[in-house]
């Protein structure tokens, strides 16, 4: 089937509202000279957003998904794993697909020019990983838990802990940047980022499990965190009324 | 089984810790068979301040409108080695440019031809989830036909061309509010 001979191919579906954040969040400071002030264009997903770049091995180093392993001596801090699973809304595994990710040290300080929190760096991590889920869809890295860290959006305002993840899935429709919390963390109950997520169900969901399976004994504690980009519409073929966005 | 989306959150001000090492401002090779091209321009936030901690990417098709995909099946030739996907960070004075090739035009789901253009995310601090928009290329006949930029009205679709510099090339500025906002598409 090709959209060149006019047959439509199936689009993916819009996520349901409550699930992501709106552009404006008055509590996000950054968020009112940023959001759009006018209203969005429902785009059609044509072939352009039903494609997307994809990318292999040749693409990262072996050792990518190793934050720990960036520098001669071992970063400061508690050592984690960090896997799960990359699927879409219909459960179907995401194989072969980037997953970049980003984060503070041990003490809440990103190596980058902008930060400028006082808590030191550590010249054993740099924060940045790499990898591709597997045929199964799983990936896997190893860091360090993160730590929290000030900024100046309100009074008292700290970043919870947290990971970045950035995604892309099978198309252009699929990318997906999001950020991965830790269970249990106080802040979380003041984050404006992390609350700028209507549902509280969908809130959770960004919260990462402990996780004994994956935890290395004398070694590695473990968290899993799974991830679900937009699944795909139904074909026109299996849906007789032929509906469409 | 029915599984919901995992919420977007923003890049943050640090994102280039973790994306940079994918900067790819070359999207097409010296000898990429197109029309070769610089695009750029800049970011601009609601008090027309210059962004200068954004990502901008691009997404498109090669010179014959074939992506590299499994997805496009179409029977024409594609371009070996060409990719289609840009990313740049924009800079101090919320700059970013592109250099690669004009793309041929894409099918469209009813049958006929898309205009040619690019596919664009921007991620940045205070967005807590990107923006998709489309940049056309200026005195471009199948723009008057294009299904997307029919869609957009008529007052605001010349946010989606990108204009002629006197150097020979082409300026498009995103424009996050105000007078002159970009048209963003819900993707």
């Amino acid at each position: 089937m090709s959209g060149t001979f006019g047959m439509p191919l199936p689009g993916y579906r819009r996520p349901p509202a409550e699930t992501q954040p709106a552009y404006l969040e008055p509590r996000y400071v950054s968020t009112l000279k940023r959001a759009p002030s006018r209203p969005l264009v429902l785009l059609p997903h044509t072939l352009s957003e039903i494609t997307g770049p994809v990318f292999g091995w040749n693409d990262i180093g072996a050792g990518d998904h190793d934050l720990t392993r960036q520098h001669d001596g071992e970063p400061i801090g508690e050592r984690i794993i960090v896997s799960g699973l990359v699927l879409d809304e219909d459960g179907r595994p995401i194989p072969h697909s980037l997953v970049e990710i980003w984060q503070a040290n041990a003490g809440g300080r990103y190596r980058h020019a902008v930060d400028q929190h006082h808590a030191a760096l550590d010249p054993n991590f740099t924060g940045c990983g790499r990898t591709l889920t597997d045929h199964e869809g799983r990936y896997r890295f190893i860091t360090i838990k993160p730590g929290a860290y000030p900024w100046r959006n309100h009074p008292h305002a700290w970043r919870p802990s947290h990971v970045h993840f950035s995604l892309f899935g099978p198309s252009f429709c699929t990318r997906l940047v999001t950020q991965m919390y830790f269970p249990g963390d106080p802040l979380l109950t003041r984050d404006p980022m992390y609350l700028s997520v209507p549902s509280e169900e969908a809130r959770r969901r960004l919260i990462a499990s402990f996780d004994w399976e994956t935890t290395v004994p004398e070694e590695t504690l473990g968290y899993r965190f799974d991830i679900v980009v937009r699944g795909r519409e139904a074909t026109p073929m299996e849906d007789p009324q032929g509906r469409r966005p | 089984m029915k599984l919901p989306p995992t919420a977007s959150q923003t890049v943050g001000p640090y994102l280039h810790v973790g994306l940079a090492w994918l900067t790819i401002d070359h999207v097409a090779a010296p000898d990429c068979p197109g029309q070769h091209l610089a695009i750029g321009g800049r970011v601009l936030d609601g008090d027309g301040q210059p962004v200068t901690d954004a990502l901008v990417e691009i997404w498109q098709a090669d010179t014959h409108g074939g992506y590299a995909h499994a997805e496009d099946t179409r029977a024409g030739p594609l371009t070996a080695g060409f990719h289609g996907f840009g990313r740049v960070p924009t800079d101090g004075d919320g700059r970013y440019r592109f250099f690669t090739i004009k793309p041929g035009p894409v099918a469209d789901p009813q049958g006929g031809l898309q205009a040619p253009h690019l596919l664009v995310s921007v991620f940045m601090r205070g967005l807590l989830k990107r923006l998709v928009t489309r940049v056309y290329f200026p005195d471009e006949p199948r723009n008057a036909d294009d299904q997307v930029l029919r869609l957009v009205p008529v007052e605001r679709r010349g946010t989606l061309v990108a204009r002629r510099t006197a150097s020979d090339e082409l300026a498009w500025d995103i424009i996050l509010q105000g007078a002159g906002e970009t048209v963003f598409f819900d993707c």
